[in-house]
């Protein structure tokens, strides 16, 4: 989109900026859990039969080593046992399994529910937040947000949440087990361990950081590929295939960068556990030998505890390694949650009037603009638009024009002072009825890969293919449209590309028409159009606004001289207003451009 | 929806193309592949190792000292030093095989998005078009992940082999019979994950497009975010998002349903293969064809199996998605219609001659956009390329530019047809400047040179023929400042002169504007051409125009109506003979002077 302002406003940082709140990760896991209520659905039953699951897996193999004690422990063994241990064995096998299954399907039905409600909160956000936020941020790495950044959050959810849980159930056990054997082991071995859980909240901060690089040079590299498309033909043009692809590959190489890191740092991290398990067995070696000297503990009791502890330091790991894969769903949480948070400043009001439809009267209240963190770029602008004027706005470029449209539209809110629209002010309507009222027809006429009747029908969703055929006729375009291959039905391609720009903006305004708004605001809208078409184009409008109020911004100031009244803009000011007729024959900025608007199209 | 155009493929085994697209990537990094299937052995062994070491320091240490009721210091500290030594080893196999896995995983990611974003390059524009953005995008992401995401768990699958040959081997040596019973559960594994690799493919690659069409929705939705906001259709796009998205969930759900069976199962199997060994074991024991002790080593040795099985269900389990991704990027790869380029060369710095001769052009195969366009622009001279809106004007400069090749007949520049070039002397020698300004996120420096070598006087200057040095040394950092992405930041008009600046900075030998000042005041755009006039001494030029000012400019017209040159020649000329020509470009005044007619009239009548 090429939203057009007219003052610089962004430089190196970018005020206005997407914003997230600061929250730690459980916060951040916490408020993102919250945003999808599905992953709660059904999670005590899924809970149950995960630890039905992971009980069978533990029992399974201790059945196994019974049958083998037992059944075949005497000189003969004992066949029909055998036969009836290993068919229970089987069927625990088997209903094992099926836990497992039902588990596997409730998390996955449950996550991707989850995930795809964030999905659509995380677009429908982005569509709320103001035109000046949407453009601080590239498109390519605000798809990356409600694509890939949500995919990290499925893997931590779809096994991870779960083994969380179980892990630390299986610590508990295996504690109170040990401290039954040897509470002084037991003591010992949590000392060896202490430090660990003093550390991991460390390397997880790391871990952390690390997946956010991940994320963030991955919006890099979407951002990327998609200038090199979008821009495919500039880039050809230029034969700078090179420098866009040098471009992407630096890129690419950042985000393997960020990856290999991340992984380095897991890398490390993950086999602490290990070693320090390791010092654990080796500790409780020495001291159960010192122990069992001292007669205080049995060597039976000892080697049993040997044993107890590998069940106490395998869900250690297993929550080492969820705790990792936690912090990507974090990094990819905290991405959408930045869109989530960045407040829609221009927000629908709670309660907002909705207008009734019909003429329509605007009024500009002292109204001031600054960009944010720039410096005003319109001053105390005063006027009021009656209803079924036609009122054209000229000036030069950066002279404040587009502002006025944007504040008119209500895509930006003033500084100071209020836009009224039937005496209400502009942010107490309601967006449904606001942008039934007033439409604005921007230079760049936006189409939707689609046919050409379904993007004129966009303003108008209700309206049918004859409303269609004849807002095309009562503009004057049949002709255009019948000269295309396949009339109304000719897709129109992406960004709507297979037409011209001159024909994009015949789409648009006839989109424009069709929504049939009280007040048409039209900035620069037939700016690619040929003289002949745009003169008809005039007209067409003229014999239908003359119920409505329409607003045109214009370098051609063919418009300003058909309209009631001309509002001419500098620096960010009203500096002249009247009908052409008297603003021509004053000498001013006014009669300056007509001049050369009139050198410039005439013959002689 | 854009349908995805691969050709269907010959349908040979997932299987088969997945274990290939594995070759592929142990062939790219063999060296990193076998460090880290080696520390993956390491892992293993060592995994054997410590518990052999818990039960050398049990019997030698531990159940000596309580026999005796005192112990060796010495024996006691070994011991211990060889239970944490044992763990040392296998903690740098896991970091070693987790590190170099990662490294394997991401260097085959950045080659396979590197590739795929050359490509995107190399195609001609018209593959562009049917290509939605979108896609393209989850083909250089998602799918380049899907491709390689075996790689993370195969080396600890290749590595942990050698258990499994160990252990089948031993189970072999000690009693064939039961080793032949257990071994049964390898056809099941295979039979299992054929049917899991079969279910699996069609889920899989819906999922997959479905992947790519949701971020299809989004970056046209945002592409389009003023459109959308203008005409308050939020809650409409944002239910199209959700149709989709909800798509996807149902599509990874299914892919869930037929995943959450495999695993379980694979996991069961090696157990039951325990079960069934057991149970023949019992018999054949109780028949005194084996010794128990037998019998509970291969139970034993059948435990042990269930590891690396395990392991080879992870990277069996990613195949079909990995086999999806990799078919979608190959599509990309595959896909032909790249531009050719001859050998000729565009030398030179006087103007160049440019001839159109028989020029058809058609975005679609029944519909041509231009029919046999013949002119000839001697070097050094301004024409202006007139014609209603939709009559093939912008068709005809990608063409003089070769950003597309006609269908029929043949672009010249000095004689030589642009398809002999060689790869970039056409955009050596022509500046094209395109009807939709675009700019790179990037400075307004880099937008100007694009990485050429061109000083900051030189830069300057073209900007002030741009009419946009006033400007541009108002912004806070000047040339170095960034301008957002596509130029958010700038004005319609300030990036239309960025991009002309881009255009003139080159002293190209043909300058070809599209229609590259619609959205610059009058005022400013009378002081551009003034420039041009002046300064491109040394350049052809080829103008698309309404303007009566741009027209003026031009020593000759080329009329087009319906995409075809209707007449050519001087605007006089023309304005006097051409009917369809005389109304264009007098529309304005044509208007102007009926509304003072009718103004006459209505003071008449009042």
């Amino acid at each position: 989109m090429t939203a057009v302002t007219e003052e610089t406003t962004t430089t190196g940082e970018r005020p206005g900026g997407l914003q997230a709140a600061e929250r730690t990760a459980f916060e951040t896991i916490r408020h993102g859990l919250r945003l999808s209520p599905e992953f709660r659905v059904g999670l005590a039953g899924t809970v149950c039969l995960a630890v039905l699951a992971t009980l069978g897996k533990v029992i399974v193999p201790i059945a196994v080593q019974q049958v083998i004690d037992r059944g075949l422990g005497g000189g003969v063994p004992d066949v029909p046992f055998i036969r009836n241990a290993t068919a229970l064995c089987a069927v625990a096998v088997l209903l094992t399994a099926l836990c497992g299954y039902l588990m596997n399907v409730r998390l996955y039905r449950s996550t991707e529910s989850g995930l795809a409600t964030l999905r659509g909160k995380g677009f429908r956000h982005v569509h709320d937040l103001s035109v000046l936020t949407q453009n601080t941020e590239r498109r390519g790495a605000l798809v990356s947000r409600v694509t890939s950044d949500v995919d990290q959050i499925s893997t931590f959810m779809q096994w991870g949440g779960l083994l969380v849980i179980v892990s630390l159930g299986q610590l508990i056990v295996a504690t109170v087990l040990m401290a039954v054997y040897s509470w002084q082991l037991t003591l010992l071995v949590w000392v060896c361990f202490l430090p660990l859980v003093i550390a991991l909240p460390r390397f997880q901060r790391l871990v952390a950081r690390a997946y956010i690089r991940v994320r963030e040079r991955t919006g890099d590299v979407l951002a990327g590929v998609s200038e090199s498309v979008v821009g495919s033909a500039v880039i050809r043009a230029y034969g700078s295939e090179d420098r866009t692809s040098a471009r992407i590959g630096a890129a690419v190489d950042e985000q393997r960068k960020a990856q290999t890191r991340a992984q380095q740092i897991i890398g490390f991290t993950f086999p602490i556990t290990e070693l320090v398990a390791a010092v654990a067995v080796a500790g409780v070696v020495v001291a159960g030998v010192a122990l069992g000297v001292s007669g205080s503990i049995t060597p039976g009791r000892l080697i049993a505890f040997l044993f107890l502890i590998t069940l106490f330091i395998s869900p250690l790991q297993t929550a080492t390694e969820v705790l990792n894969e936690a912090q990507n769903a974090i990094a990819g949480w905290r991405r959408i949650l930045g869109v989530l948070d960045t407040p829609a400043d221009v927000a629908d009001p709670e309660n907002g009037a909705t207008l009734p439809r019909g003429p329509i009267s605007v009024e500009f209240e002292n109204v001031g603009f600054a960009y944010p963190g720039g410096a005003p770029v319109l001053h105390d602008v005063a006027v009021e638009i009656g209803p079924r004027t036609r009122l054209a706005i000229v000036g030069e470029t950066g002279s404040g024009k587009t502002t006025f449209a944007k504040l008119l539209t209500r895509l930006m809110d003033p500084t100071s002072g209020r836009v009224l629209v039937d005496g209400v002010d502009l942010r107490n309507v309601r967006f449904s009825s606001l942008r039934e009222r007033i439409v604005m027809v921007p230079q760049d006429g936006f189409l939707f890969d689609s046919s050409l009747a379904d993007n004129i029908r966009f303003g108008r969703p209700s309206a049918t293919l004859d409303d269609v055929r004849l807002a095309v006729t009562e503009l004057g375009l049949s002709d255009w449209v019948e000269g295309l291959p396949a009339g109304l039905d000719t897709q129109v391609g992406q960004r709507g590309e297979s037409l011209s720009a001159g024909e994009r903006q015949l789409v648009a305004l006839a989109r424009a028409y069709l929504a049939d708004p009280d007040l048409l605001l039209l900035d620069e809208a037939t700016s690619a159009v040929d003289p002949a078409t745009e003169v008809r184009l005039a007209r067409a409008l003229d014999g239908v606004t003359r119920g409505r109020t329409a607003v045109s911004i214009a370098h051609r100031l063919s418009t300003a001289q058909a309209a009631d009244e001309v509002l001419v803009f500098e620096h960010g000011r009203i500096v002249q207003r009247g009908p052409h007729a008297v603003l021509v024959e004053e000498p001013g900025v006014y009669a300056d451009l007509y001049a050369s608007w009139t050198s410039a199209t005439h013959s002689s | 929806m854009p349908s995805n155009d691969s050709p269907a493929r010959p349908n040979r085994s997932v299987m088969a193309r997945g274990l290939r697209v594995i070759g592929t990537a142990i062939r790219a990094e063999p060296r990193i592949f076998t460090g880290a299937v080696l520390a993956s052995a390491v892992y293993g062994i060592m995994t054997v190792g410590s518990s052999w070491a818990l039960g050398r320091a049990t019997d030698d240490v531990v159940l000596p000292a309580f026999r005796d009721g005192r112990f060796h210091t010495g024996a006691l500290v070994g011991a211990a030093l060889l239970i944490v030594g044992v763990a040392v080893l296998k903690a740098a196999g896991v970091m070693g095989r987790r590190i170099l896995a990662g490294v394997m995983q991401y260097r085959m990611q950045a080659r396979s998005r590197r590739a795929v974003t050359r490509q995107y390059l190399r195609l001609p524009l018209a593959w562009h078009h049917r290509h939605p953005t979108g896609q393209l995008l989850s083909n250089a992401n998602s799918d380049v992940e899907a491709a390689w995401a075996p790689l993370a768990p195969l080396p600890m699958a290749v590595g942990v082999i050698v258990m499994l040959v160990t252990a089948a081997g031993a189970i072999l040596l000690i009693d064939p019979v039961l080793a032949v019973v257990g071994f049964l559960i390898f056809p099941a594994i295979a039979v299992l994950n054929l049917i899991y690799q079969r279910k699996l493919s069609p889920l899989a690659m819906r999922a997959q497009q479905l992947r790519a069409e949701v971020s299809e929705v989004a970056h046209e939705s945002f592409d389009g975010a003023l459109v959308v906001k203008t005409l308050g259709r939020e809650d409409a796009e944002a239910r199209r998002f959700q149709a989709r998205a909800d798509q996807l969930r149902d599509a990874n759900v299914a892919v869930g349903r037929v995943r959450g069976l495999f695993d379980p199962l694979l996991e069961a199997l090696p157990t039951i293969g325990v079960l069934a060994v057991l149970l023949v074991g019992a018999m054949r024991l109780e028949a005194g064809d084996v010794v128990a002790g037998d019998l509970i080593q291969v139970a034993y040795l059948f435990t042990l199996l269930a590891f690396p099985v395990r392991a080879l269900g992870w990277v069996l389990a990613e195949l079909p998605r990995s086999v999806v991704g990799w078919t979608r990027v190959q599509d990309v790869l595959d896909a032909t219609g790249s531009m050719e380029y001859g050998t000729a060369g565009l030398a030179g710095d006087s103007p160049a001659g440019v001839r159109a001769d028989g020029v058809t052009y058609g975005y679609l195969p029944d519909a041509s956009v231009l029919t046999d366009v013949n002119f000839a622009v001697e070097p050094g001279r301004t024409v202006a390329v007139v014609g209603p809106t939709g009559s093939g004007k912008s068709t005809l400069t990608l063409l003089l530019g070769r950003l597309i090749d006609p269908d029929d007949g043949a672009v010249r520049i000095d004689g030589t047809d642009v398809r002999e070039v060689a790869r970039g002397g056409v955009s050596d020698a022509v500046a094209l400047v395109l009807q939709q300004t675009f700019l790179f996120d990037d400075t307004v420096r880099g937008n100007i040179t694009l990485g050429w070598d061109i000083p900051d006087e030189t830069v300057w200057a073209a900007l002030r023929l741009a009419q946009a040095d006033g400007f541009v040394s108002a912004l806070p950092s000047g040339l170095d400042t960034r301008v957002g992405e596509r130029g958010t930041s700038l004005s319609g008009g300030q990036r239309q002169r960025i991009a002309l600046a881009r255009a003139v900075v080159r002293k190209p030998r043909l300058l070809i504007l599209d229609d590259a000042t619609s959205s610059v005041d009058p005022q400013v755009e009378k002081r551009i051409l003034h420039g041009l006039r002046e300064g491109a001494a040394g350049s052809t030029v080829i103008v698309v125009a309404y303007r009566m000012a741009t027209i003026a400019l031009a020593d000759e017209v080329v009329y087009l109506e319906h995409g075809r040159v209707t007449d050519q020649g001087p605007h006089e000329l023309l304005l006097a003979r051409c009917e369809g020509y005389r109304a264009l470009v007098t529309a304005y005044e044509r208007e102007e002077a009926e509304r003072a007619a009718l103004d006459t009239d209505e003071e008449i009548v009042a």
